[in-house]
């Protein structure tokens, strides 16, 4: 078994075939073009802003909506900016959600700039260490397969790092309207009338 | 017995049919976070920075929950980019008790700055600030905080006053014997 950089598109492609009714919470960046790319839906939060927070966002979902799956796409420089959620996740231990941090090794925003990833930290070892008993690094289809098994019948919490090659996206953008990502995100989750008046 | 304003506090998070209580601890906070730790119908999240509790409570009301977050003036500082990125962008509610020192009769220099730094930080951000000093004071703007969040979608903290929770002398507090070098 080779070791290698995947492709992000054909990454997410793959993941996206096995989602189901999961909701999707994105860190800033190249995840959100991703998505936006791969499997655009209401019930996908974008994020824009707030770097190191996508993590915590996914366990705030998790915890309120305990009957769904909810998935967090975010890169390797947004996840090192929230690592201690890791250890929030783990004390929390909610059962249905999974963290998949797509690891070029480099901040893709702002001129790809080597991330720690590429010096040597292993996120997925931080996670496990962090007290998340299953963590995965993908870098190679037979371990992407096991990535997509472990998402529709795996344990979780779960945290998957996926070692994807840099390089320039094609930008797939959805909207940068904050009010309207986070209104119909509600609206698809709880329909529009909880959505607007909550109880 | 908890303290009054804490008892009135949690009282009103089932009121408001509050899910989640994200804290990072504090003194002041104590006996809050212990009755929100013993509710089965309250997620009570520790967590290691203040700025998860921005997310957490980001997310908790993308998925149609209400929360709290709860913290020390000291957290404020820890939590400004998540406001403004996250909660004034988006017009998500929040809503937030942040129990003070720095203020009235500190005995540790290296929490003035930062306390007396929270509400006009809070203010720049977007957030309506509550600064309260007696338990009537507290419960009321508890009560109003919650439902400006929640009703009137927004960001809302309520300020513990040092006056309120005591300027303890915190190394007394903790330790079985002082010696100074």
């Amino acid at each position: 078994m080779s070791d290698l950089k995947l492709n992000r598109s054909d990454v997410m492609k793959k993941i996206m075939a096995v989602r189901n009714n999961a909701l999707v919470i994105t860190g800033l960046g190249s995840p959100v073009w991703d998505l936006a790319a791969s499997d655009h839906r209401p019930d996908n939060f974008y994020s824009w802003g707030g770097m190191g927070c996508a993590i915590s966002m996914g366990l705030g979902c998790a915890l309120a909506q305990s009957d769904k799956k909810v998935w967090v796409i975010t890169g390797d420089g947004e996840a090192l900016m929230g690592l201690g959620s890791l250890a929030t996740v783990a004390a929390q231990r909610p059962s249905n959600l999974a963290v998949i941090v797509l690891d070029n090794e480099h901040y893709g925003e702002t001129g790809m700039q080597r991330t720690h990833t590429s010096h040597g930290t292993d996120i997925a070892a931080i996670a496990s260490g962090a007290g998340i008993q299953t963590t995965m690094t993908v870098n190679n289809p037979e371990t992407l397969e096991g990535l997509t098994t472990a998402l529709t019948s795996g344990l979780l919490p779960m945290v998957a790092v996926i070692k994807v090659a840099a390089g320039k996206p094609n930008l797939i953008l959805p909207s940068r309207d904050g009010v309207y990502i986070k209104n119909q995100f509600r609206q698809a989750v709880l329909g529009a009338t909880e959505a607007m008046h909550s109880s | 017995m908890p303290d009054a304003w804490t008892a009135e506090a949690h009282r009103l998070f089932k009121e408001f049919n509050i899910k989640t209580v994200g804290y990072v601890p504090d003194a002041g906070l104590t006996d809050l976070i212990n009755s929100c730790e013993a509710d089965n119908d309250i997620n009570a999240v520790v967590m290691t920075t203040e700025e998860e509790g921005i997310g957490l409570s980001a997310g908790a009301w993308l998925g149609g929950d209400k929360s709290a977050v709860l913290m020390q003036s000291s957290g404020v500082g820890n939590t400004v980019n998540a406001i403004a990125s996250i909660i004034t962008s988006c017009q998500f509610p929040l809503f937030m008790i942040v129990t003070m020192r720095g203020q009235y009769g500190e005995s540790n220099p290296w929490q003035i700055p930062m306390g007396q730094a929270v509400a006009p930080v809070l203010k720049s951000l977007g957030v309506h600030v509550f600064e309260v000093e007696t338990d009537k004071e507290a419960a009321e703007a508890i009560e109003a905080g919650l439902k400006m969040a929640f009703v009137s979608n927004a960001a809302v903290a309520v300020l513990i006053g040092q006056k309120l929770i005591g300027a303890k002398s915190f190394i007394a507090d903790v330790a079985e014997e002082v010696t100074h070098v």
